[in-house]
Parts: structure tokens; C-alpha cells; sequence
């Protein structure tokens, strides 16, 4: 097995990880809200994008709106019901699980149990004996991207400051003249907005079906959990170090190992780190 | 049955006693006769309308549907109606089982019929089996049952694999597997090994997959380093199906060879051209077949079910088996489990259908069907590249199967 199809392979799992859980982690990761809704939000990204793609949008301009549909449920689902859940973390839990499988067969109800599939772009290329899709470096480049985005958000912009703040010390912040309810909301629509590029980003490898969202949530859960709060100490050395067992396991031995493999080093990684890799590998807790 | 006796006695006042007598005991049993022959026979049906199976499991409820109301239009069975009760059974098996229950002691249907992956059958059998009702299978599956209680009328390995040696001889020799990970997949991969070396080909992979699965560059690169000729694939689910898109993406261009992905959830109708292309299917039955009677079939579907974007097999099997479970409780008589079982045993039973003039088989329980090799083009046309007359389900026979010498509850595997 040559190595540039390893990295490559290893590459398309950290990206699959990484992208399921950046929306999460700023949500769960930053807010403390357990949202079991966040697939959901994943699913809308990828309706959105279909069905603005069969509706003779060009796929980038299908993707945007996408991302608007998950980023629009997202901020109705906090000014509804997430606004009256924080600090409440068994009732989050329960509540969007709730509202995760209302939107789900909502979703199979109205526009039944499947979607026409959106082409994938840009073709493949060889390397080697080996041919690979295209559209993979495009995932890994956009995970990363999107996570530096989000970092550079919250360390440089004022909006990220204040969240920050806010996160940290919500009496403080208000004391200072934060608005703190308008934060929540920011950081909640900016997580919805995540979910929504991942839904839109895989919308062109995957059927398009209501229950797609569960794809992804067993992901970014394990992510978000090992990799703890913050998203360049923990989310990003969560989803490689996960990838990296996950891809060699599998290359060995098949998925059912690398699958299996992937959960064990979770639990692992949960008894031996409980507070998430971002606590240790950045030396104090950071948000 | 005093008051009874009174009412009637004042009809009947003037006749001696025990004319009386007799004319009460026929006027209750008229009664209940009357009663019995206006109560419709139960179908329940057990199926997926939600969950990963749904794209799946809504057709085969249509099917079903269809069959009973052109059977009741015609007069219904042994002069009574049939009547549906259809449960979701959301892609559960757990809910399978506990609607199964319901329909068993509170609905009290006379046949339970459902079900599409293998493990919901053997999830509904044993239930089946102990409160004594005759469970219909109406889906394709991995082969081998031969059970006392239970009719198949989709098609097994011994029939739909015969794609199988079709390809080694006409595409090439070196085969790799994948497959969903569960009894039917697993299943399947061992017919693939057995018919691959008696056909002198060569196994060069093969990969089982758990269900939950979505990504597979992974598994595509596997695939390519192994370089066979062409791919068996029994990929199972909406995200199992992920698979061919992200095979066509990544260049892979094998053929392929399936009794499934085409056929349960029509891949060729939802991913774009031309993501399964040389795609190989051995069926019973798929929407592009070219019969008369599959043409008119086709228009009245489609009539019926404006909403429907394809009739995948499973539902064909569904209307069948309403169909031949007619025929059958006409053959006996009577809906009662003995006598339709040994009507299905020792009758012929024969119904017209989409794929042709369809029979059971006697002593396995299974249905004799008419197999063809389909073939996915490059615009996803489907074109039939070999019809391979009825089959029977003969390796059944080869194993001793004969359920009205030898009642048994066994499922045979190939190794």
C-alpha cells in the first residue's frame, strides 16, 4: 500500500471527522448545549444545497444556499427552545433529540425517503496505480480551512472576543455591557452555519436521504468529547489523532476494525483524558 | 338464549317444542355462518415507511395495496373481502417484533406478511411460528430457508447468482466482494466464493461492511489494490449506497455484479449518470423488464402511485405473494394455516404477474422464478443482456428440502 494513497486516505478521514464535529464543537464545545439536533442541521445544509442545485443554481451558489437553510433552522431552533435550555444540560439532551427527529421524518414526510444525488465536481486523478477523486482534496482543504476560519473568528474579530468573554464569565461580560443573549445567538447561528457547510460539502458524495444527519452525529460527538472545548488544541488534534487509528485500522483490516477501533479510542481517551485534549495540550483550560 | 328462545317462540308459536328447538340452533348457526363469510380475511403487513429502509419498503406497502383491491375488485376470496392492516415498522427490528405481537392478538390477522432485510425475517419467524400464523416473506434474500411456517416469494442465490458464472465468462475471472455485514451479506459472499470456484474464477478480496458506514475511499482503495476484473456488491441502506457515487468520483470504473443494488433501492434513478454504469443485475423482476404484461403492470403502478419514482423488486414480490396467498386460501378453502400450507404444498398454485405466469414450488415454499441479466448503461438505461428461462429453487431440492415429508425450520448456507 503506497503511501501517498495512505495520506490521502488518512486525510479524507480527518477531514470527515473534523467537518461533522467544527459546528458541534462550537456549540456544545464552546456554549455547553448538547445538541443532538446538530445531524439535523448537517441534513438541511445537504437539502438545501440539492434543492437549490435541481433548481438550476450552479453547485457553489447551491451550496451557500445550503449553508443559509441550516443557519436560518439553527437560529429559529435557539430563539425557540435552545434560549430556555441553557445551564440545562439533561434537558438540551432530551429536548433536541426531540426536535432532531421532528426535523427528520418532517423531512421524510414532505419530501419523501430520497432526493435525486448532486454529480460529484472535478473529476479524478492518478497517482500512481492508484486513481483518486478530487473532490476529496477539496474536503480535506475545506476542513481545514473552515476550522482556521473559526479560530480566526474568535481570536481576532471583536465578535469573537466578546464570545469569548462571554463563554468564560457571562456576569463579567454583561457587567462590561456584553449582551449576552445576543452572543448565545450569534455563536449558536455561527455553529448552525458550520453544520450547514458540512451538509453542503458532502451533499455531492452521499444519497440524499432525511436520515443522512446520522452519518455524521456519532462523529462529531466522539470528536467534540475527546477533543474537549477548544477548536485548534482540541478539535483539530482530536479529529487527526481519531483519523489516523481509524485509517490504519481500516487499510489493515477493513471497516468494521477501523470503526471499532475508532469507538474504542474514544472510550480511551475519555477515561485517560476526561476533559478533552485541549487541557492538556495547551497546558491550562482554554475557551 | 332464553330471551332468544322467547323472541323466536312467539314466531313460532303453535309448533311443537322441539321444531322450536331446531329452528333456534339453525337461525344461531346461519347467524355466525353469515357473520363469517362477511368478515374479510386479514392481511398484516409489516414494512419500513420510515427509517434507512424506507426508500425500500414504501414500494413493497404499494405493492401489496395494489393486489388487494384488484382482488377485491374482482369478488374478493372465497366470497369475502380482503382486508390490509399495514404497521411502520420504521426500519426496527425491535419494532417489528412488537407489531408483529399486535397484529397477532389484537388485529388477530389470519397470514402476517413483511419484512426486508433478512434480519427482520428472523426477527418475525419464531413469533410467527409460535402463535401458529403462515408468515409470507415477499423479498429477495440470501437463500436456504426451508421452514414449515414460512413462504418466500422473492427470489434466493440459486436463482438471481447465476450472474455470477455469467460474468466470470463474459467479463473476467478475478472477482472481489463487498457486502453489507450482516446474515444477508455475509450470506451472499459465501454463495460468491462457492459459485466463483466452480465456475474457475479467482476471489482476489473481499470486504463486509457495518451498516453505518458512509465514507469509503478507504474501501476504494482496497478494492483497487487488488485489482480485480469486475465487483460483487451487496451494498444494503441509503448509506451504504454512498459507495457507488464515491467509486464513480474516485475513477474506479469496474464493472459490476449485484442481485440488489439497482433492484431495492434503484440507484440508477437516483445518482446521476453515469455512477452505475456496467452495472450487472440479476433479478426477477426490475421496471425496465420487457413483457406485455410488465408494460400494462407498469402504467397501471404508476396510475395508482403518481408519487412513486420506481417499482423496485421487493415490491413485485409484495404484490405476488398477496397475490399467490389468494390463490392459495381459494386452493384450500379456508384461510386456516394447515390447510393453505398444504394447499401450497400438494396444489398448483399459479398467479399472472409483471414477470410472467408465476408458480410456486411445492416442496421448498418458494416461488419458481423467470431470471434475466440486466444490464445499467452508460445513461442508465436498462437493457437485458440474457434471459435465463425459470428457475426453480433447485439447490434447495439438492439439500433435501421438502417441507410436506420433512416439515422442518432450518435455513441451509452454502460453505
Amino acid at each position: 500500500m503506497d503511501i501517498a494513497s495512505l495520506v490521502l486516505q488518512f486525510g479524507s478521514t480527518a477531514a470527515f471527522l473534523l467537518l461533522s464535529a467544527v459546528g458541534l464543537a462550537v456549540i456544545f464545545g464552546m456554549m455547553g448545549v448538547v445538541n443532538l439536533a446538530h445531524g439535523e442541521l448537517i441534513m438541511l445544509g445537504a437539502y438545501g444545497t440539492c434543492l437549490s442545485y435541481s433548481h438550476g443554481l450552479p453547485l457553489a451558489a447551491a451550496m451557500i444556499c445550503g449553508v443559509g437553510l441550516a443557519t436560518l433552522a439553527g437560529m429559529i431552533l435557539e430563539a425557540t427552545i435552545i434560549r430556555r435550555l441553557y445551564g440545562r444540560p439533561a434537558e438540551s439532551l432530551v429536548v433536541t433529540w426531540a426536535v432532531g427527529l421532528i426535523v427528520s421524518q418532517g423531512t421524510l414526510i414532505i419530501l419523501g425517503p430520497s432526493l435525486p444525488s448532486i454529480p460529484t465536481p472535478f473529476g479524478s486523478f492518478v497517482l500512481g496505480t492508484k486513481s483518486f477523486s478530487a473532490y476529496r482534496i477539496v474536503l480535506i482543504a475545506a476542513s481545514v480551512l473552515s476550522l482556521l476560519a473559526v479560530h480566526f473568528l474568535l481570536k481576532r474579530t471583536r465578535f469573537g472576543l466578546h464570545a469569548r468573554a462571554t463563554m468564560q464569565n457571562p456576569e463579567i461580560a454583561r457587567a462590561i455591557g456584553i449582551d449576552n443573549a445576543k452572543i448565545y445567538r450569534w455563536t449558536f447561528a455561527l455553529g448552525s452555519a458550520l453544520a450547514g457547510v458540512t451538509g453542503a460539502l458532502y451533499a455531492p458524495t452521499m444519497s440524499i436521504v432525511p436520515t443522512m444527519g446520522g452519518s455524521f452525529i456519532v462523529q462529531a460527538f466522539v470528536t467534540v468529547v475527546t477533543g474537549g472545548g477548544n477548536l485548534l488544541y482540541g478539535t483539530l488534534p482530536a479529529a487527526s489523532g481519531l483519523g489516523f487509528i481509524q485509517t490504519a485500522l481500516t487499510a489493515a483490516f477493513g471497516n468494521l476494525l477501523g470503526v471499532l477501533g475508532l469507538l474504542a479510542a474514544v472510550i480511551v481517551s475519555a477515561g485517560v483524558l476526561p476533559n478533552g485534549l485541549a487541557y492538556y495540550l495547551s497546558g491550562k483550560r482554554v475557551s | 338464549m332464553k330471551r332468544k328462545a322467547g323472541m323466536l317462540a312467539d314466531h313460532c308459536s303453535g309448533l311443537p317444542r322441539w321444531i322450536q328447538r331446531v329452528a333456534i340452533s339453525v337461525a344461531f348457526i346461519g347467524n355466525v355462518a353469515v357473520a363469517h363469510a362477511a368478515e374479510p380475511i386479514k392481511i398484516g403487513l409489516l414494512e419500513d415507511e420510515t427509517g434507512i429502509l424506507a426508500q425500500g419498503g414504501t414500494p413493497k406497502i404499494h405493492g401489496a395495496r395494489l393486489a388487494v383491491e384488484e382482488i377485491n375488485a374482482a369478488g374478493g376470496v372465497l366470497g369475502r373481502k380482503l382486508d390490509l392492516i399495514v404497521y411502520d415498522a420504521q426500519s426496527d427490528n425491535r419494532r417489528y417484533q412488537e407489531l408483529a405481537r399486535r397484529l397477532i392478538s389484537n388485529d388477530k390477522v389470519d397470514v402476517l406478511m413483511g419484512g426486508l432485510t433478512s434480519a427482520s425475517r428472523v426477527a418475525l419467524q419464531p413469533i410467527a411460528e409460535r402463535a401458529k400464523v403462515l408468515y409470507f416473506y415477499n423479498n429477495e434474500y440470501e437463500g436456504g430457508v426451508c421452514d414449515k411456517n414460512v413462504v418466500i416469494t422473492g427470489s434466493s442465490p440459486d436463482q438471481y447468482q447465476a450472474v455470477v458464472p455469467w460474468m466470470i465468462k463474459n467479463v473476467g475471472k478475478k472477482v472481489y466482494t463487498i457486502a453489507a455485514d450482516y446474515n444477508f451479506g455475509q450470506t451472499l459472499g459465501l454463495w460468491v466464493k462457492k459459485l466463483v470456484k466452480e465456475s474457475g474464477g479467482t476471489l482476489v478480496g473481499e470486504e463486509y461492511i457495518p451498516l453505518s458506514v458512509s465514507q469509503f475511499s478507504q474501501t476504494i482503495s482496497n478494492i483497487e489494490a487488488a485489482k480485480p476484473d469486475w465487483v460483487f456488491t451487496a451494498m444494503v441502506g441509503s448509506n451504504q449506497v454512498s459507495y457507488f457515487q464515491q467509486a464513480s468520483a474516485a475513477g474506479l470504473n469496474l464493472p459490476m455484479a449485484s442481485p440488489i443494488n439497482g433492484t431495492l433501492l434503484y440507484e440508477h434513478k437516483q445518482l446521476p449518470p453515469p455512477v452505475m454504469a456496467n452495472m450487472y443485475l440479476g433479478v426477477n423482476y426490475m421496471e425496465e423488464l420487457k413483457t406485455p404484461e410488465n408494460a400494462e403492470f407498469v402504467k397501471r403502478w404508476h396510475a395508482k402511485f403518481p408519487k412513486e419514482p420506481y417499482i423496485n423488486q421487493p415490491a413485485v414480490d409484495s404484490y405476488i405473494g398477496v397475490k399467490l396467498y389468494a390463490k392459495a386460501v381459494e386452493a384450500a378453502g379456508t384461510p386456516e394455516r394447515e390447510a393453505v400450507i398444504n394447499a401450497i404444498e400438494t396444489k398448483d398454485i399459479c398467479v399472472d404477474s409483471p414477470e410472467g405466469k408465476l408458480c410456486f414450488d411445492k416442496p421448498t415454499h418458494h416461488v419458481s422464478h423467470p431470471i434475466h441479466i440486466m444490464k445499467v448503461e452508460k445513461d442508465h438505461s436498462v437493457t437485458t443482456v440474457a434471459d435465463l428461462g425459470v428457475m426453480p429453487p433447485v439447490w434447495l431440492h439438492e439439500k433435501g428440502c421438502d417441507l410436506a415429508k420433512n416439515p422442518q425450520s432450518t435455513q441451509f448456507t452454502p460453505n
